[in-house]
């Protein structure tokens, strides 16, 4: 059996990719997906201690986290459109003021 | 089963005009506002009217609880009134004189802007006095007498864009706080030590007290302070200095406030407490003697006054030291005497100065008066009057009242006679002082006084006195009738005390005897409160020998105000030159009394000049400037700067805020991290 500090050691490392992605990156779309894998980072920490302690509940998390991202993938690829839409641009360092 | 008398609508109804014209009035034609004025004001007279008619048939004292006002534990004060016989004579005299005083200000207001202010104040003045006259306990008494140094600082200042009238306003408030201080101090001991302020419980607490045993000392506390209030508001030394400065108000003000009532409320106040300095020997003696000084010590100012109101406010200030001189001795019913006849004179010469005031648009000093006998009959005659009343020539009021008073101090002390006599002797030459320079003699004035509108800028009085009239003219109906009615009450006014040395039965110390000896202490003894009352004489050979004794006195204090009048003829009408010539020999003393002894200047350097340094150094630019408003100044501008320096935080850029974010989480983890491996 594979021992848990495998699981988390990789889900720290899915987490670190999806901050730094986040940080660095300039195209929303992009930052979009950094967060997913963030979120999915999270979701292999909770079913590697839900496997360890023989526990559903982490398990169970697992899709109330994915329901909650796909949700927020719907809202947020809107908002994404609506951006493109009106500033013609994915780049979020041009997109720092609330009014047009 | 005692008659309700409904006495809380006594004082409601000048509060009722008081407040019609004050919130209303901006808009009334002044025809309104005098018919409101005087219809409340007329109607609290014919109301006290009713019940002095119905007094005979009352249990006296009448008391009646509108509604409780404090309850804390056991002491209780009530919106209660209290109507015994001096209550009622103090009714009688305020809401009497106090009307026609009104009529009196119609005719002399007239011109004047602020018409409707002017008698909301003065309706105003009648409620708080009232109440002050009417309450059952000195709680309620207090209400009203804070409540009358207001209307008077109103009055006072009520051309209050003349800077005179507004620092004479303020002065005369600050000095009445002086006063009330020791009012206030008073009033604390009484819940203290009898746990009420009810004047029956007090009274009922203080009787079985003597003089002799416990409770002296702290009644000598009370009394003194009591007189330190009174001493405020009756203008007696030391915080006298308010009253002749208190003369830049609308002369019917002065007469109303500042010589008929407002300041005889001290008088009252120590005849109220009566049953206190009874058995508070000491504090009754420090009475007396403040009040023997302030007698003489104004009386010499007053000779050497110019301002006509200046002398008559002197003269009133001397006048209520001989108030205090009775009430000193004991003679409670005699100090009230002299306040009831004092209102009607001093009233009546303050009317009558008004009128002068009117006729020779605005002057007031009196070197620039002079044979206006012809010019002004009314106002000559009832004048005259008044002066022979104050000088305490038979048979006018003021000879009975004055000399009932000589002849109880005599019996006290000779100093207080003396002293007492020679005041009056100083009072009857400095009043025809004024009357021969008022009215004899020829014109001194400008011709500019006589015939122009206004009179010249740098005398008090000539704000609305430049209608178009020409010429040295007699006042309007509504000024003559009160003075009319007023001299009548200061020839006939007396008579009701006539003592028993000149035929009389004295019915007004009778009248008020209930009051004052119901509560003589039971030992009598050396007190001179004993050996006032002329009343318990018993018919006799010892009676005679009084008699014999008292006439005499008569005849002494007759001819003091006789010789004064002798002297003023000699150098005011006879030898205008002497009086110059006589000051000038005097020197240096004539200086100090011209210059009121330097008290006002003494109390500036002594205690204003003082307090306004150390308001000024150490209360303005110390502790408000530097501590209060730097504390303020100095936070505003440190939260200005701080959030200057991390508004920058907030750029709007998504990535920087995202990088906050990790740098706080990575501070936290790191923390967490830290704690772990402890």
């Amino acid at each position: 059996m594979v021992p848990i500090s495998y699981y988390l050691i990789l889900s720290g490392i899915l987490f670190a990719c999806g901050v730094t992605g986040f940080l660095i990156k300039r195209n929303i779309i992009t930052i979009f997906m950094s967060i997913e894998l963030m979120l999915n980072g999270v979701n292999l920490s909770f079913v590697a201690f839900a496997a360890q302690w023989h526990a559903l509940s982490g398990q169970v998390f697992v899709f109330f986290v994915m329901v909650v991202a796909a949700a927020e993938a719907a809202v947020g690829l809107a908002i994404i459109i609506s951006v493109y839409r009106t500033r013609e641009t994915l780049n979020v360092d041009q997109v720092d003021l609330l009014k047009l | 089963m005692t008659p309700n008398l409904h006495l809380w609508l006594i004082p409601v109804l000048p509060l009722v005009g008081a407040v019609i014209n004050g919130f209303f009035g901006k808009k009334f034609s002044r025809q309104t506002v005098a018919a409101v004025a005087l219809l409340f004001s007329g109607a609290a007279f014919a109301l006290v009217l009713s019940v002095a008619f119905r007094f005979s048939s009352l249990v006296r004292p009448h008391s009646e609880t509108l509604a409780t006002w404090i309850r804390a534990g056991s002491f209780q004060a009530d919106f209660a009134f209290y109507l015994d016989q001096l209550s009622l004579v103090m009714l009688l005299v305020v809401t009497g004189v106090g009307f026609l005083i009104h009529i009196y200000s119609v005719g002399y207001m007239w011109e004047e802007g602020g018409f409707y202010r002017f008698f909301a104040y003065l309706n105003l003045f009648m409620f708080f006095m009232l109440t002050l006259v009417l309450a059952s306990n000195y709680l309620l008494m207090f209400i009203g007498w804070e409540g009358v140094g207001l209307a008077s600082y109103l009055l006072i200042g009520f051309w209050f864009t003349k800077d005179s009238a507004a620092s004479a306003g303020k002065k005369a408030f600050i000095v009445n706080r002086v006063g009330d201080f020791g009012f206030l101090i008073a009033l604390f001991l009484l819940i203290k030590h009898f746990g009420s302020l009810n004047f029956d419980q007090v009274a009922q607490s203080i009787r079985p007290l003597s003089p002799e045993i416990g409770g002296a000392g702290l009644l000598n506390a009370i009394g003194l302070l009591l007189m330190v209030g009174a001493a405020g508001k009756s203008a007696q030394i030391p915080l006298y200095v308010w009253l002749p400065d208190a003369m830049e108000g609308p002369t019917p003000v002065s007469a109303l406030i500042h010589a008929a009532t407002m300041v005889t409320a001290g008088v009252y106040m120590v005849a109220r407490s009566h049953v206190i300095f009874e058995r508070a020997p000491m504090a009754l003696t420090v009475v007396a003697i403040v009040g023997t000084l302030t007698a003489l010590f104004a009386a010499t100012i007053g000779v050497t006054q110019t301002d006509i109101k200046k002398v008559l406010a002197y003269s009133t200030v001397s006048q209520l030291g001989y108030m205090f001189i009775a009430c000193g001795v004991g003679a409670f019913s005699a100090a009230i005497f002299h306040l009831m006849t004092h209102a009607f004179f001093k009233g009546l010469l303050f009317l009558a100065a008004g009128s002068v005031i009117h006729a020779v648009s605005g002057e007031q000093d009196m070197r620039q008066m002079g044979g206006l006998r012809t010019k002004i009959p009314w106002t000559f005659w009832t004048m005259t009057i008044g002066t022979f009343a104050i000088a305490g020539i038979p048979p006018f009021a003021g000879f009975f009242s004055k000399d009932e008073i000589l002849w109880q101090a005599y019996q006290a002390s000779w100093v207080f006679w003396a002293i007492g006599l020679f005041t009056a002797f100083l009072t009857s030459f400095y009043m025809f002082r004024l009357w021969f320079l008022t009215f004899f003699g020829e014109y001194r004035g400008t011709a500019e006084n006589a015939h122009a509108d206004s009179a010249s800028p740098d005398h008090g009085h000539n704000h609305g006195h430049g209608h178009g009239h020409g010429g040295i003219h007699e006042s309007p109906r509504a000024m003559v009738i009160p003075l009319v009615v007023l001299a009548v009450l200061s020839i006939i006014g007396g008579w009701i005390g006539v003592p028993g040395s000149l035929g009389g039965s004295n019915r007004f110390a009778k009248f008020l005897g209930p009051v004052f000896h119901a509560s003589a202490p039971t030992l009598p003894a050396e007190h001179p409160a004993e050996v006032a009352p002329s009343e318990k004489k018993t018919e006799g050979a010892e009676a005679q020998g009084r008699h014999g004794n008292e006439l005499l006195f008569t005849a002494i204090s007759v001819l003091a105000g006789l010789i004064g009048l002798g002297l003023a003829w000699l150098l005011y009408d006879r030898n205008p030159q002497l009086p110059q010539q006589i000051a000038a020999s005097l020197g240096r003393f004539y200086g100090a009394v011209v210059h009121k002894y330097y008290v006002d200047e003494l109390y500036a350097a002594l205690f204003v000049k003082p307090l306004i340094a150390g308001s000024t150094l150490i209360l303005w630019h110390g502790i408000d400037r530097d501590v209060i408003d730097a504390g303020l100044d100095n936070s505003a501008h440190g939260a200005n700067q701080v959030s200057d320096s991390i508004r920058h935080m907030q750029s709007g850029n998504l990535r920087s805020y995202a990088g906050w974010v990790a740098a706080g989480a990575a501070v936290v983890i790191a923390y967490m991290v830290w704690m772990g491996a402890r």
